[in-house]
């Protein structure tokens, strides 16, 4: 490629300054010199940094990092605690029910904003603006409305209905789906605004074949506009799931992981115990689970989208 | 056109004898389905605009009025006295300054940190599709693929190689790792577009005789205005809206105003203020909402770019 740019450069211009071979290295130079902070984050921070960080899991590190081998000793320790359980249960259960809904709101959401209907932009606008805004506001606003005495619950019993009960927050079986609501409305719309784009491109075609065999609407959405839609379902779930994995700020704003221990999740167990803990160790091996969750997603996605037939969506 | 409307516009009502007059069928406005179709709509816009109503509502009341009446009633004057308090003297736990200082530290991330990364994410597209390298896929593909690791799988390294730098708990830190972290989708986001220009204008310009910098500066950028303004709209609101890189690689003195918004309400010692608390929400929510509806369709763009695999 950049060695026939390079010929006819040199066969046009090679009068205006000195030697091609001159020329031919600075060129390359210049290219180069600015791929060094591309190249230089691929291979230190993301390839560099996550080994150092798997590797350094297996050891002993406590306040600083230490290369005393200790093999899975800090893996052990991690699964007898029993806030590191209750962060993984947590993130299963949220994360599951949140990628569901998400999906399934989101579908819904974009198919009847599919039907032509009027106020389409002002919909939009209003279903994507919390995605504008932060986790920490959005957790902060979550908190106020679920207050227990002055919130919801306070102003529902104030107006004379007794037993209403909204406690989420401080109810321990009820934290993650107080969570749920905070992250569904911060996410519902960007999903909907990805199946809408998904929707808009299936081809009128196929909405024609359907009527012709009079297959109902619903029933064309399910089996044939749903699978035709794969990639942006896909993308849409590993965006949202990698979106999960990652969750600490609506955690940190919304119940800073309680009641107790109620609502902790893995990220913040890292950061607890990383910066709070002086337990590197323990964080560098929470951290390197958080990566192999990470990879049980991905790895599927890459094989479909590059494993297969190189074949785009 | 007109019959592709139809087509998707009601196709339940699917069987139409076609043997009538021509043309669209006029259809009555309220049939089950509109209404079914507006009521769920409707449903879900209170559903998400109702936070931002009580956020707004609740920073204009008095604490008297917060206490004694219901979350849903309007304030009963428009009262910006706990705006002034949040922004000025709301205490953190540790001092009492209000959201100011953290608003100032976030200007003074955000600008730089959103024009390096830019720049850097322009110059790697560029790069990535004029002038390929041996590997340079490869480093493509392996810089995508990065933007899934969790940050904090690279946090505690990061804090080593910037405390090495000599430059942990300042500005400059925080500038480095949102460029580092907002280089896989701005990289994508111009090497899409930059591949999407015509490839003569680039061809023409080598056979010229110009150079690598002089056909970036002169010919590619000026014609990439509005990736510029896609990449603007999301590295602003991402980098303001950050919390976890603030709190890590800024240092106390330039928390950026997530932290110090989460410090005010969450940290505070005494009677909570809920009227403070909601008008500094508010206030460190206005930044990207004003971004977001002055934007646009450009906010979409931007976000559905990370969906948009080249």
């Amino acid at each position: 490629m950049a060695d026939i740019a390079t010929q006819s450069d040199q066969v046009a211009g090679d009068s205006s300054r000195p030697g091609p071979f001159r020329r031919l290295f600075l060129h390359n130079l210049s290219a180069k010199i600015a791929a060094i902070p591309m190249v230089a984050t691929v291979l230190i921070i993301f390839v560099g940094c996550t080994i150092w960080t798997v590797y350094y899991s297996f050891t002993n590190s406590r306040l600083l990092p230490r290369n005393d081998f200790v093999g899975f000793d800090q893996y052990e320790r991690l699964f007898a605690t029993s806030r590191w359980n209750v962060s993984i249960t947590n993130l299963l259960l949220y994360g599951s029910m949140s990628l569901v809904l998400t999906l399934t709101l989101g579908f819904l959401l974009a198919v009847l904003m599919d039907q032509k209907v009027r106020f389409e932009s002002a919909f939009r606008t209003i279903m994507l603006y919390p995605f504008a805004l932060s986790f920490i506001v959005t957790g902060l606003v979550w908190q106020w409305i679920m207050n227990p005495t002055l919130g919801l619950q306070g102003t529902m019993r104030g107006l004379g209905w007794a037993g209403f009960t909204f406690d989420w927050i401080s109810n321990p079986r009820m934290v993650l789906f107080a969570l749920l609501i905070a992250g569904l409305w911060q996410g519902v719309g960007f999903c909907m605004i990805l199946m809408l784009a998904g929707l808009r491109g299936v081809d009128e075609e196929i909405w024609k074949a359907a009527r012709v065999d009079g297959i109902p609407t619903w029933r064309t959405y399910i089996s044939v506009v749903l699978p035709m839609m794969r990639g942006v379902l896909v993308t849409a779930v590993v965006i949202i799931g990698s979106g999960i994995v990652r969750l600490y700020d609506l955690v940190v704003a919304l119940t800073n992981g309680g009641p107790g221990i109620s609502s902790e999740v893995p990220a913040k167990y890292v950061y607890d115990y990383m910066f709070g803990g002086g337990n590197i160790g323990q964080g560098l091996a929470a951290s390197t689970m958080m990566l192999l969750t990470v990879l049980i997603i991905m790895v599927p996605w890459a094989y479909l989208e590059f494993g297969g037939k190189g074949r785009r969506s | 056109m007109s019959q592709t409307a139809t087509m998707s516009g009601a196709p339940a009502s699917a069987p139409i004898p076609e043997a009538g007059p021509r043309g669209p069928k006029p259809k009555p406005f309220f049939t089950p389905k509109r209404i079914i179709i507006y009521t769920t709509l409707v449903f879900f816009s209170l559903y998400f605009l109702f936070p931002l109503y009580i956020m707004v509502v609740t920073s204009m009341k008095t604490m008297p009025e917060i206490r004694f009446g219901n979350i849903f009633a309007l304030p009963s004057a428009l009262n910006f006295d706990a705006w002034g308090r949040a922004w000025t003297s709301a205490c953190t736990g540790l001092t009492c300054n209000g959201l100011s200082p953290g608003f100032w530290n976030s200007v003074k991330i955000t600008i730089p940190s959103t024009i390096v990364s830019i720049f850097i994410a322009a110059v790697n597209g560029y790069a990535l599709v004029n002038w390929r390298f041996k590997g340079s896929e490869i480093f493509f593909s392996i810089l995508i693929f990065g933007s899934f690791i969790p940050y904090q799988v690279m946090l505690y390294p990061l804090v080593m190689i910037t405390r090495e730098m000599g430059i942990f708990g300042t500005l400059p830190a925080v500038i480095l790792i949102h460029t580092i972290f907002g280089m896989p989708i701005l990289t994508l986001l111009f090497r899409n577009y930059f591949a999407s220009l015509p490839q003569e204008l680039f061809k023409a310009a080598r056979v010229d005789g110009a150079g690598f910098w002089r056909i970036f500066f002169e010919i590619m950028l000026p014609m990439s205005l509005p990736i510029f303004v896609v990449a603007l709209i999301l590295q602003v609101t991402g980098i303001w809206n950050d919390f976890l890189f603030g709190v890590v690689f800024a240092g106390t003195q330039n928390l950026p105003m997530t932290v110090q918004l989460n410090n005010i309400v969450n940290s505070a010692q005494g009677t909570p203020e809920y009227n403070v608390n909601m008008a500094a929400t508010v206030l460190t929510g206005l930044v990207p909402l004003i971004i977001y509806f002055v934007s646009g369709k450009l906010f979409v763009r931007g976000v559905a770019a990370g969906a948009v695999k080249g």
